[in-house]
C-alpha cells in the first residue's frame, strides 16, 4: 500500500517565527534529522520518492481562462489557506498503521531548542489500479 | 588481478568505443535510431561473449561488425515490408565496403559527429543532455532517468523524440561545414557543461542517489579534449571541470550542508585534479585567443592556488570577472563580480555593483541577488539588512542545501545581533 506523508507548515509568519529564528544550532540538528529519516526509509526499502517543495513566496495559482484556455496566474497558495505545504514522502508500507508510526517519527522532527516539533502530517493513501478480479 | 577487475575493465573498454562504433555505424545507415538498436545489440553480444571467450584481437572492429549485421537484418526486414526501399538499401551496400578498422581520423570523426549531432539546434537542452548521455556517454536510459530523478518511461520518451526530432530535419550525419562548426561546438561545450553542473549542483541534494553526472562530464570532456587538443576553449572547460570537481568532498558537511568557499577544509580538496588542471590552464592560456571557459578556469584556478581564503587573490579575480563581464554580459557573472570587488575595495563598492542589477528582467528577482547582498551587507555590518535579505533568499531558492544554508544563516547573523 502506498501512501502520501504530506507535511505541512504555517503560512503565517514563517520570516517572524518560523525556522528563520531558530538558533544556527537547532536549525543544523532539524536538518540533520530530515536527513537521517529519508536514509531511514531508504534503508528499509519503504520510500517511493520524497521531495521538499519551495517556499510559497514563488508559489502561483494557475486557471484556465473560460474561453480561451490561457492561463491565468495569481499569486499563491490560495489566499485562504493558513497552511503551505513543504514537502511530501511517497511510501510503499504493508499496512496504514505502518505508514502512521512512520508519519509520527517525521512529525517529532526537533524544533527550537530540540523540542519535538509534533508537525501535523497528512497521510492520504495514494490510490491504486483496481485489483485483477474485478 | 580479480574478476572485478576484468569485468571493469570490459565494461569501460566497452564505453569508450560504444560511441565510437554508433557513429560508424550511423555514417554508414543514416538512420539514428535504428542504428543505436543495433549497436545496443552489438554491445551485449560483446558484454555476454567476450568474459568466456575473450576480448577479440581488433575489439572495435569486431563490434561494427556485429552492429552491421544487425543493421543489414533490420535494413532487410524494412525492405520486406516497404519494397519500394530496395534501392536506398543497395545503395547503402557499397557502403559496407570498406573494412571495419579504418584509419584513426575517421574514428574521431565518428564521435565528434554523434557529439555535433547530439547538440542539434532543433532539440531542446532537456533533450540534448538526454541524448548525449546515451549515445556518446553510453549510461543506460536507466540510468540517465536515475540522474534527473524522472521515471524510466519518461527519460526513453524524451530520448525517443529527440532522435525522431533529428531525423525529421533532415541534417546529414556528417561533420558541419568550417562555418558552421565552431558554432556547433559551443553547442557541444554548453551541454557538456549543464551536464557537469547539474551533477555538481546536485551532489549535495537532498536525496543522493544521483548518477554521477560531474564524473560523467568530465570524463566526456576528456574525450572532446583527446580529439580536439588544440582547441582553446576545450581545453579550458575541462580545466575549469577539474578545478571546480576537484573541491566536492570539501563543500558539504556531515549533514549534506553546503559549506562556502572561503569555510571549507582545504585539505579536503583533491590535490591531484588540481594541478592536472593548474597544468592544463596555464598551458591553454599561454597560446592565446582567451574564452569564457578558460576565464572561468583561471578564476577557479586562483581559488585553488590560494593555501587559505585569505591568501586568495582577488585583485587577480576582479580583474578576470571584469574580462568575462566584457565578453559575455550576464547579470550572474556581475554578482560574481560585486563579491570580487567586495573582498578588494570593500562592501559599499559590491553593493554599489549589484543595485542597478534590480531592474534586470533576466535575473528576474533571482534568488542569488538576495544572497550576495545579504552576504555584503553582513560584510559592512548590517545585520539586520543582511538577515532580510538571506531569508528572502531562502525564500526563493529551489534548492534545498541552499535554503537550509541561507536560512543558517539567516539564524546566526539574527544571534550576532540579539548579542552575547
Amino acid at each position: 500500500m502506498k501512501f502520501m506523508m504530506m507535511m505541512h507548515a504555517p503560512r503565517a509568519g514563517w520570516k517572524e517565527a518560523g525556522i528563520g529564528t531558530w538558533p544556527p544550532d537547532d536549525i543544523r540538528a532539524h536538518i540533520a534529522f530530515m536527513l537521517r529519516f529519508n536514509q531511514e526509509l531508504t534503508e528499509q526499502g519503504v520510500l517511493v520518492d520524497a521531495h521538499g517543495l519551495a517556499l510559497p513566496d514563488e508559489a502561483r495559482v494557475v486557471r484556465a481562462a473560460p474561453k480561451s484556455g490561457e492561463p491565468i496566474v495569481t499569486d499563491g497558495p490560495f489566499a485562504e489557506s493558513k497552511e503551505f505545504l513543504a514537502g511530501y514522502w511517497i511510501i510503499d508500507v504493508e499496512s496504514a498503521e505502518q505508514a502512521y508510526a512512520f508519519a509520527a517519527r517525521a512529525s517529532a522532527a526537533p524544533g527550537k531548542g530540540g523540542e519535538p516539533m509534533s508537525i501535523p502530517i497528512e497521510v492520504r493513501q495514494v490510490m491504486s489500479r483496481p485489483p485483477e478480479d474485478l | 588481478m580479480t574478476d572485478d577487475d576484468t569485468g571493469s575493465d570490459a565494461e569501460q573498454l566497452l564505453r569508450t568505443l560504444a560511441p565510437q562504433v554508433l557513429g560508424a555505424i550511423i555514417r554508414r545507415f543514416g538512420d539514428f535510431a535504428s542504428a543505436e538498436d543495433a549497436v545496443q545489440e552489438a554491445l551485449l553480444a560483446a558484454a555476454m561473449q567476450w568474459p568466456e571467450q575473450g576480448v577479440p584481437a581488433h575489439p572495435k572492429a569486431w563490434l561494427i561488425q556485429v552492429a552491421s549485421r544487425r543493421m543489414t537484418d533490420h535494413v532487410r526486414r524494412e525492405i520486406a515490408r516497404r519494397r519500394r526501399e530496395t534501392v536506398v538499401f543497395e545503395d547503402r551496400q557499397h557502403d559496407l565496403a570498406p573494412s571495419a578498422d579504418r584509419d584513426a581520423a575517421t574514428v574521431h570523426d565518428d564521435t565528434l559527429i554523434l557529439l555535433f549531432m547530439c547538440a542539434h539546434p532543433a532539440l531542446s537542452e532537456h533533450a540534448t543532455i538526454a541524448l548525449t548521455l546515451r549515445a556518446v556517454g553510453g549510461l543506460t536510459t536507466a540510468e540517465i532517468a536515475s540522474a534527473f530523478l524522472v521515471p524510466e518511461s519518461t527519460m526513453a520518451q524524451r530520448i525517443s523524440r529527440a532522435k525522431q526530432a533529428i531525423r525529421k530535419s533532415g541534417v546529414p550525419f556528417s561533420l558541419p561545414g568550417h562555418a558552421e562548426r565552431a558554432e556547433r561546438l559551443t553547442a557541444v561545450l554548453h551541454v557538456l557543461y549543464l551536464i557537469f553542473s547539474e551533477g555538481y549542483v546536485s551532489s549535495a541534494g537532498a536525496m543522493l542517489t544521483r548518477a554521477d553526472l560531474a564524473t560523467e562530464a568530465i570524463r566526456l570532456t576528456r574525450a572532446v579534449q583527446h580529439l580536439l587538443p588544440q582547441d582553446p576553449e576545450v581545453a579550458g572547460l575541462l580545466a575549469l571541470m577539474l578545478l571546480t570537481d576537484e573541491r566536492r568532498d570539501a563543500r558539504t558537511g556531515e549533514s549534506g550542508e553546503l559549506i562556502p568557499l572561503a569555510e571549507q577544509d582545504r585539505g579536503r580538496w583533491h590535490h591531484e585534479a588540481i594541478a592536472e588542471g593548474l597544468a592544463l590552464i596555464s598551458a591553454t592560456l599561454s597560446r592565446g585567443a582567451v574564452g569564457p571557459y578558460q576565464l572561468q578556469a583561471a578564476i577557479a584556478a586562483l581559488h585553488d592556488e590560494a593555501p587559505r581564503a585569505q591568501d586568495t587573490d582577488w585583485p587577480q579575480i576582479l580583474a578576470l570577472y571584469g574580462l568575462l563581464e566584457r565578453m559575455t554580459p550576464n547579470p550572474m557573472i556581475t554578482l560574481n563580480r560585486a563579491i570580487a570587488a567586495a573582498m578588494v575595495e570593500g562592501p559599499v563598492a559590491g553593493l554599489a555593483i549589484v543595485d542597478p542589477l534590480d531592474t534586470d528582467t533576466r535575473l528576474g528577482g533571482h534568488y542569488r541577488l538576495d544572497a550576495v547582498r545579504a552576504h555584503l551587507f553582513e560584510m559592512a555590518g548590517d545585520l539586520e539588512t543582511a538577515r532580510g535579505h538571506y531569508l528572502a533568499a531562502a525564500g526563493k531558492t529551489a534548492s534545498i542545501p541552499e535554503r537550509n544554508y541561507l536560512t543558517t544563516k539567516a539564524a546566526s547573523v539574527a544571534e550576532r545581533l540579539a548579542g552575547p
